[in-house]
C-alpha cells in the first residue's frame, strides 16, 4: 500500500474546534436586517375539501406583515413527480398539507395570527393503509396525475420491476425454500438542528436563501422554476447552506417551507425566516419510508443460493419525493447480495393520506436488509446450514459482473464475515446459549460504495486556489452536515497537491462560489469530492512546477546570498543559478518545492509560498487556480430493465450482535457489537470510526425502539419523550470496529463510500441474534419488549 | 411585563429587561447573542441547551428566566480562555471525535464539565449516565463518552 502523508491518520477534523466552542453558525442563529419570522399553518384533517380560507382576522393583527394562502398566490408546483403545491387549493391529502402562511415581526405574533386564521373544510373519506389504498372503491388521494389526466388507482407512477433468470424452475429445483414476511415503521431522521431558511430578494429580484439542504444546486434549479411560476423567469436564485446540524436525507428536496420563504419574502421586501420547532420537524418533514416485504429465498441440498423472489409494498403517503426512487437502491442487495443466478423483485408505491415519505440515511437498504438478512438465516435453519456458511458460501467476491450489471470490483465481503465471526465468536457461542437466553447473529450488506447515479449527471466539482501565503481554498459543491466531508476533502487535497492540512481551508455550501456538484448522498461526498480534488490538484502542480521552473534556481540563489550576508564565512556554491529547469524536475511535499534529483539537498529547497509570491507580483503574472469535475464511470439504470453499473465501486461489510434477552421483561440487551466494513481505504482514521458508531446507534434504535407512530395519519410522537432515539446509557456496549482495505482502483486513494451502510445490516444482526437466544424471529421493526414478551408468551 | 433581571453571566454582572414568561435559553440567545446554546426541542428532552446555574446542568429552554436571579450562569462561551483558547473538555471533544454536527456538543460539554467538577476521574458508565439527557444523533455516543474520559488523560474504563 502507497505509503501517504495524511490520508489515513487520526485527524481531528477542522470544523470540530468553531462547533466546541459553540461558534459555528446554524440557521438557527443566523439573523439578517429587518427579518421577519414565518410560520405555516398546516392542515386540520387527513383529507378534506377547502371550502374557505378567512385571513381578514390575521392580517389586522398588529405586527404581522403579510399573510398568503393557495389562493392569493401563484402556483408552485413542488417534488419528484410535480405532485405537490408549495400551498394547496382545493383540497388537503394530510395533516401537514399547507395551507396559509404568515409573517410577522416577531416569531410569537406570527404564531397567534395563525390561529386567527379560519379555514371551513369539508372532510372526506381518507384512507392511510397502502394495501386498503390499492382496493377498488378506495378514496382517491390525487383525481389527476401531474399531467392533469384522471387517474383511477392509488399507484403512485414509479414502477420498479427486476428479473433475473427462470424463477420458477429454479424455485421448482430448490431443495430448500425458506419464507417471510417483513414489515419496518416510519422512522424521523431526528436531526439535533432542526430545518429552516431565511428567503430574501434583492431590488433585481435576485433570490438568496440560507437553507438547509443536501442538494444546493439542484434546490437553486428548483427555486429558480419557482421564480419563473412567480413572474420572476429569468431572476437566479443563491443558494447558501449554513453549518448544518445533520441531515441524513432530510435535505433531498426541496420543501414547502422554503417555498413558503420565498412567497413571503416577495410580498414584504423583506427577509423571511422560517424555522421549524421539533413538533413541526417530526410532522413537517418527510421521515423514512415503511416497507411490507414479502420474501422467499431457495437454495441447492450444497447450500449454493437458488434464487429470490421479493415483492414489496411502500406507503408513499400523500406526495412523492425523491423517496420514489429507494426501490433503485434497494434492488443492489436484492439482486446481487450473495451470488444469486435467479431474482425477481417487485415494488408498488402507493398513495396514502399518511405524511409523504423520503429517503433517510441508507436509501431503502435499510429495509432491504431487514427482509434479505433475517430470511437468510430462516433459509440457513430450513437448509440445517449454519448462518455464517451460508453467508460465506455465498458470498460476493471480487471481479464479478452481478445480474444487474453492478460491476463489482474490490470486495472485502469474506473478510468482512471472517472478521464478524472471529470477533464474535461465533463458532463458540451460536446455537449455545438458549438456556440462558442469549444468542449471537450476524448480518451482511451490500451498498453504492463509488456515488450512484441516480441523476443524469453524477459530477462534483472541485475550484483550488493558492494565495501568496502558499495557502489552499478549495471550493466545493457538496456539503458537510456532520459526516466529515470537509476534513476528508481537505486531508485528500493536501496530500494530493503536496502541502500541509493546515494550510487548506474547505469552502463549502454556495450556489454562487462554489463549483457545481449534484448533492451530497448516496454516501458519495468525500468519493466524488476527493476524487476531483486529486484532479484539480494535479493541475495545480502542473502550474506550479511550471512557475517553479523559472524561478526555484533565482529564489534558491536569492536565499544562499541572505545566509551569505549573515554568515559572510558560508561559500555559495556554484550551481549555474540562471538556469531554467525543467517543470518534471520538481517535487512539492509538505509545503515545500525541491529537485526529486536533491530530496535531500537542504540548499535546493523553495517553499511553495515564495514560489506564488513571484507568480503574482512578476511581470506578466500569473495565479494558480484550477478546476476538476468528477463523474464517475457509472450507469444510470435502464428504465425498463433496471439494469445497469450503478455505482463505481461497490461497499460490503458485515455486523453481529451477541445479545441476552429478558425473558421476564421481553427486552434485549445488546452485549457485544461488531462491525466490520470494506471502506476500501481509510481517509481520516477518527471520522471514519465516528460514521460507523453512529450508523451503528442509528440501526440499534431502528432494532429496539424507533417508530414514527400514527393514527388516522396524525403523528402521535412529535417530541423525544415519546420518539425514543438511542441516548448514551442505551449504548453500554462494547462496540468493535473493523475497516477492511480494500483498495479501490475507482476510490480516491482507494477509499469507498462510508456515510449511509453503518446502520443497514445492524437490525437484522440483532434480529438474527435474538432469534439464536430464545428461538423468537421477529418480523415487524422495531423489537419491543412488548413484542417479544408477547412472542414468548404465545410459544410457552 | 418586562423586568429587570439580574445575574451573573460568564462570570460577569449582567442585568436585562426580560418579560416575566422568557426562558432562559431566549434570554441568552436573543438578548445576550450568546448562540452557542441551542434549542434542539424547545421541551428539555434533548439537552442542547445546557447551561449551567450554579454548576448545575439545567435545561435552559424550559428554565424560567427569572429563577436566575443573583445566580451564576455558565454557557458553552464562558468555557473559552483569552485568545480563544478552548477548555480541556473541549479541546478532547476536538482531539477524539466527539464531534459531528456539532449541534449537541455545546449542551453536550456543558454535561460533562458539570460531571468533571464533581467527579474528575468517572467511569465510562458515570459519563454515559451524566449524558443521559443530552440526546446525538450523529455520534452513537462512543468519542463522546471517549472524550469525556480523557479530558483528564484517564484512559477508557471498558472495552470499546
Amino acid at each position: 500500500m502507497e505509503q501517504l502523508r495524511f490520508i489515513g491518520t487520526e485527524a481531528p477534523r477542522p470544523d470540530a474546534p468553531d462547533k466546541a466552542a459553540g461558534k459555528a453558525i446554524y440557521i438557527h442563529d443566523l439573523v439578517r436586517p429587518a427579518m421577519l419570522y414565518g410560520k405555516i399553518k398546516f392542515s386540520s384533517f387527513a383529507h378534506a375539501r377547502i371550502k374557505s380560507i378567512d385571513t381578514s382576522k390575521a392580517e389586522r393583527l398588529p405586527g404581522v406583515r403579510a399573510v398568503i394562502t393557495g389562493y392569493n398566490t401563484p402556483e408552485i408546483r413542488i417534488g419528484f413527480i410535480k405532485d405537490n403545491f408549495a400551498l394547496k387549493k382545493g383540497k388537503v391529502r394530510q395533516f401537514r398539507d399547507e395551507v396559509a402562511a404568515v409573517a410577522a415581526i416577531d416569531p410569537d405574533i406570527a404564531e397567534e395570527a395563525l390561529e386567527l386564521i379560519d379555514v371551513e373544510y369539508e372532510e372526506l373519506p381518507a384512507v392511510f393503509d397502502p394495501e386498503e389504498a390499492l382496493k377498488e372503491g378506495a378514496p382517491l388521494i390525487h383525481e389527476t396525475d401531474p399531467r392533469g389526466k384522471p387517474k383511477t388507482d392509488n399507484l403512485v407512477p414509479v414502477p420498479w420491476k427486476f428479473v433475473a433468470g427462470d424463477l420458477e424452475k429454479a424455485k421448482a429445483e430448490s431443495a430448500y425454500v425458506a419464507e417471510g414476511y417483513f414489515t419496518t415503521p416510519l422512522i424521523q431522521q431526528s436531526c439535533m438542528g432542526t430545518a429552516g431558511c431565511i428567503a430574501e430578494f434583492d431590488l433585481q429580484n435576485n433570490l438568496l436563501i440560507h437553507t438547509k439542504t443536501q442538494i444546493p444546486f439542484l434546490a437553486q434549479n428548483d427555486f429558480n422554476r419557482a421564480l419563473s411560476a412567480m413572474g420572476l423567469k429569468g431572476r437566479n436564485t443563491r443558494v447558501v447552506v449554513p453549518t448544518l446540524g445533520g441531515s441524513f436525507g432530510t435535505g433531498l428536496d426541496t420543501h414547502g417551507y422554503e417555498y413558503i420563504a420565498i412567497l413571503l419574502a416577495y410580498k414584504t421586501g423583506r427577509p423571511v425566516k422560517i424555522l421549524l420547532n421539533r413538533e413541526e420537524e417530526f410532522r413537517a418533514l418527510s421521515p423514512r419510508q415503511p416497507t411490507r416485504t414479502w420474501i422467499s429465498q431457495g437454495c441447492g441440498k450444497d447450500g449454493w443460493l437458488t434464487f429470490r423472489d421479493i415483492r414489496m409494498t411502500l406507503d408513499n403517503g400523500a406526495y412523492t419525493s425523491w423517496g420514489a426512487t429507494t426501490p433503485s437502491v434497494m434492488m443492489l442487495p436484492i439482486s446481487s447480495i450473495y451470488r444469486v443466478p435467479n431474482v425477481f423483485y417487485e415494488t408498488k408505491i402507493v398513495y396514502t393520506n399518511n405524511t409523504y415519505c423520503q429517503a433517510m440515511r441508507g436509501y431503502g437498504n435499510p429495509q432491504a436488509a431487514w427482509a434479505l438478512e433475517c430470511n437468510m438465516d430462516q433459509l440457513a435453519e430450513v437448509a440445517g446450514i449454519d448462518p455464517f456458511d451460508l453467508r460465506l458460501k455465498n458470498r460476493n467476491v471480487p471481479d464479478d459482473i452481478t445480474q444487474m450489471g453492478l460491476n463489482i470490483t474490490s470486495c472485502g465481503h469474506e473478510e468482512c464475515l471472517n472478521k464478524v465471526a472471529e470477533k464474535l465468536g461465533w463458532r463458540e457461542k451460536r446455537g449455545k446459549g438458549r438456556s440462558i437466553a442469549r444468542g449471537v447473529g450476524m448480518a451482511s450488506l451490500f451498498h453504492v460504495g463509488g456515488s450512484g447515479r441516480v441523476y443524469r449527471s453524477d459530477g462534483s466539482g472541485i475550484i483550488m486556489k493558492l494565495d501568496d501565503f502558499g495557502n489552499l481554498s478549495v471550493m466545493a459543491g457538496g456539503i458537510e452536515m456532520g459526516q466529515g466531508f470537509i476534513s476528508a476533502l481537505a486531508l485528500a487535497s493536501a496530500e494530493s497537491l503536496g502541502i500541509t492540512p493546515d494550510k487548506v481551508t474547505v469552502l463549502t455550501g454556495d450556489t454562487a462560489t462554489c463549483p457545481w456538484d449534484v448533492g451530497t448522498h448516496a454516501s458519495r461526498g468525500a468519493f466524488t469530492a476527493c476524487n476531483a480534488a486529486i484532479m484539480a490538484a494535479r493541475k495545480a502542480r502542473e502550474k506550479i512546477f511550471r512557475l517553479a521552473s523559472e524561478h526555484f534556481m533565482p529564489r534558491v540563489h536569492f536565499a544562499l546570498k541572505l545566509k551569505k550576508k549573515k554568515n559572510p564565512s558560508f561559500e555559495i556554491p556554484d550551481l549555474n543559478w540562471e538556469r531554467i529547469c525543467d517543470p518534471s524536475e520538481f517535487e512539492l511535499k509538505e509545503n515545500v518545492i525541491y529537485l526529486k534529483e536533491e530530496p535531500d539537498s537542504p540548499l535546493l529547497r523553495v517553499t511553495l509560498e515564495e514560489i506564488l509570491r513571484e507568480a503574482h507580483f512578476k511581470e506578466q503574472g500569473t495565479m494558480i487556480v484550477t478546476e476538476a469535475f468528477y463523474d464517475p464511470c457509472n450507469q444510470m439504470l435502464d428504465a425498463r430493465t433496471c439494469r445497469g453499473n450503478l455505482s463505481a465501486t461497490y461497499i460490503f461489510g458485515a455486523q453481529g450482535a451477541e445479545v441476552e434477552v429478558d425473558l421476564e421483561t421481553g427486552e434485549v440487551k445488546i452485549l457485544n457489537f461488531v462491525a466490520a466494513h470494506d471502506v476500501g481505504r481509510v481517509l481520516n482514521q477518527q471520522t471514519i470510526k465516528g460514521q460507523i458508531y453512529g450508523g451503528i446507534a442509528q440501526g440499534v434504535g431502528y432494532a429496539l425502539f424507533e417508530e414514527y407512530r400514527s393514527s388516522k395519519g396524525i403523528n402521535l410522537n412529535p417530541n423525544f419523550l415519546d420518539y425514543k432515539i438511542v441516548s448514551a446509557p442505551d449504548m453500554d456496549f462494547p462496540v468493535h470496529i473493523e475497516c477492511v482495505e480494500t483498495l479501490d482502483r475507482e476510490g480516491p486513494f482507494g477509499a469507498k463510500g462510508v456515510g449511509e451502510p453503518g446502520l443497514v445490516p445492524t437490525a437484522p444482526a440483532i434480529a438474527n441474534a435474538v432469534y439464536d437466544a430464545i428461538g423468537i424471529r421477529i418480523t415487524d421493526l422495531p423489537m419491543t419488549p412488548e413484542k417479544i414478551l408477547a412472542a414468548i408468551k404465545k410459544i410457552r | 411585563m418586562k423586568k429587570m433581571l439580574n445575574f451573573v453571566l460568564n462570570g460577569s454582572e449582567v442585568s436585562a429587561e426580560v418579560e416575566s414568561h422568557r426562558m432562559l435559553l431566549q434570554v441568552l440567545r436573543e438578548q445576550f447573542q450568546l448562540t452557542g446554546t441551542k434549542e434542539g426541542c424547545g421541551q428539555g428532552e434533548c439537552g442542547a441547551c445546557t447551561v449551567l446555574v450554579e454548576g448545575i446542568p439545567v435545561d435552559s429552554c424550559i428554565y424560567p428566566a427569572f429563577e436566575v436571579t443573583g445566580k451564576s450562569v455558565v454557557t458553552v462561551e464562558g468555557l473559552l480562555g483569552d485568545g480563544n483558547r478552548l477548555h480541556p473538555i473541549q479541546e478532547a471533544f476536538v482531539a477524539n471525535g466527539g464531534i459531528q454536527c456539532g449541534f449537541c456538543t455545546p449542551g453536550m460539554i456543558m454535561s460533562s464539565k458539570a460531571l468533571l467538577d464533581g467527579v474528575p476521574v468517572p467511569t465510562a458508565a458515570e459519563v454515559r449516565r451524566a449524558l443521559s439527557g443530552n440526546l446525538c444523533r450523529c455520534t452513537g455516543y462512543v468519542q463522546i463518552v471517549d472524550s469525556v474520559l480523557k479530558t483528564h488523560g484517564v484512559t477508557k474504563a471498558e472495552p470499546v
